[in-house]
């Protein structure tokens, strides 16, 4: 209960300026996975003669990486804009979820969820979720301005000074954005059984999606909004929990103090 | 530089850009309240790490130069968050293992 009465407390006395830096903080892992994701997008960019200004405009607009990639390609097929949106929708459909999960963390005005949901990518939100008290704007803007950075630079770095990085490194760096994954997971499936279960189910699912036939047929954001939802689903029903306990420590540590 | 008309790639990028944004705007900015269902509310606290573990499997084998390599980085990124190490930690030594696994892979070839 002591991390959530401090955070009141510097809201309070306008130390929001705190919250922005720990955020900042929290964000670095992830600017450091996206150097080397949207390296290869500001690559791709140069390669195919798009050009490294639109591929610029295009990462500093979407923030998300399945869904560029899958646009970049449509793009250079002269795909009409219609197809470009459905593919766009079912690719990034699982922000739905996401954001939906996350507004039952947050504490802000409409205008403020307006601004900080621009930045609400799966990174974002996996180390936003881990927090234990209501997350509060600046310290979302600061979780959101680092790996902002690493994406829209990263791009740039790409399709400008791609020699600089030997193929071998961008390979190794490919594994950092799930090596985060990873240690946002292990810990609490070590300690809390439900979240063990959750994990291993929706791996077991994904896995199946990917291999077994006609089940691979299904596109990769629809796999998974599917594999969320049965695991997710199944979870609930089996270890529902406690109603005040849910989510987090919202509303009982933040306003004790 | 590729036939395409910069007017097009523009109407594509807005068109990609507003899609992305109204999935994640729409639910974060209708759903204010707190949901009561219990149901619901042990289902959205069990998401985060559903979503999570499907991106990363089977996605994580294909993310390097090799699938050896691959679960190598996996391998220690499971042994160094099971220690409870910090994020960056984790990201960058699972990143250490692929490179060095594919610098030896690179010796038998």
């Amino acid at each position: 209960m002591e991390r959530p009465s401090r955070t009141a407390r510097a809201k309070r006395s306008g130390r929001g300026d705190s919250l922005f830096f720990k955020g900042l903080q929290d964000g670095f892992p992830i600017c450091v996975g996206y150097l080397s994701v949207s390296f290869v997008f500001g690559m791709l960019c140069l390669e195919s003669g798009l050009g490294i200004g639109y591929g610029l405009l295009i990462s500093a607009t979407n923030l998300t990486s399945a869904g560029q990639f899958a646009g970049l390609e449509l793009i250079l097929a002269g795909a009409p804009l219609l197809e470009i949106a459905i593919t766009t929708l079912v690719i990034n459909i699982r922000y739905t979820l996401m954001s939906l999960s996350l507004s039952q963390k947050v504490r802000l005005n409409g205008w403020q969820r307006a601004i900080i949901s621009f930045g609400n990518t799966d990174e974002v939100f996996a180390v936003a979720m881990q927090a234990e008290n209501p997350l509060s704007f600046s310290y979302m803007l600061g979780l959101i301005a680092t790996p902002y950075l690493g994406w829209t630079v990263g791009t740039l770095l790409g399709g400008t000074v791609t020699s600089l990085l030997p193929l071998s490194l961008r390979s190794a760096l490919g594994i950092a954005i799930y090596g985060m994954f990873i240690a946002i997971l292990v810990p609490p499936a070590k300690k809390l059984r439900p979240v063990l279960v959750t994990c291993v189910l929706a791996l077991a699912l994904s896995c199946a999606f990917s291999y077994a036939p006609w089940l691979r047929e299904l596109s990769s954001g629809w796999t998974i909004i599917l594999c969320a939802l049965l695991a997710a689903g199944f979870a609930a029903w089996r270890y529902p929990v406690p109603v005040e306990e849910a989510m987090d420590n919202e509303g009982k540590g933040g306003e004790k103090t | 530089m590729s036939d395409l008309s910069g007017g097009y790639i523009l109407l594509c990028t807005a068109v990609m850009a507003l899609v992305t944004y109204l999935t994640r705007m729409l639910p974060l900015v209708l759903c204010r309240g707190r949901i009561k269902n219990r149901f619901v509310r042990s289902f959205l606290n069990y998401v985060p790490y559903a979503v999570l573990s499907a991106m990363t499997f089977p996605a994580v084998f294909s993310s390097t130069g090799s699938v050896l390599s691959a679960t190598a980085g996996l391998a220690c990124a499971l042994a160094m968050a099971y220690f409870g190490r910090s994020l960056l930690a984790v990201a960058l030594s699972s990143a250490a293992t692929v490179y060095l696994v594919e610098l030896l892979q690179g010796l038998f070839h």
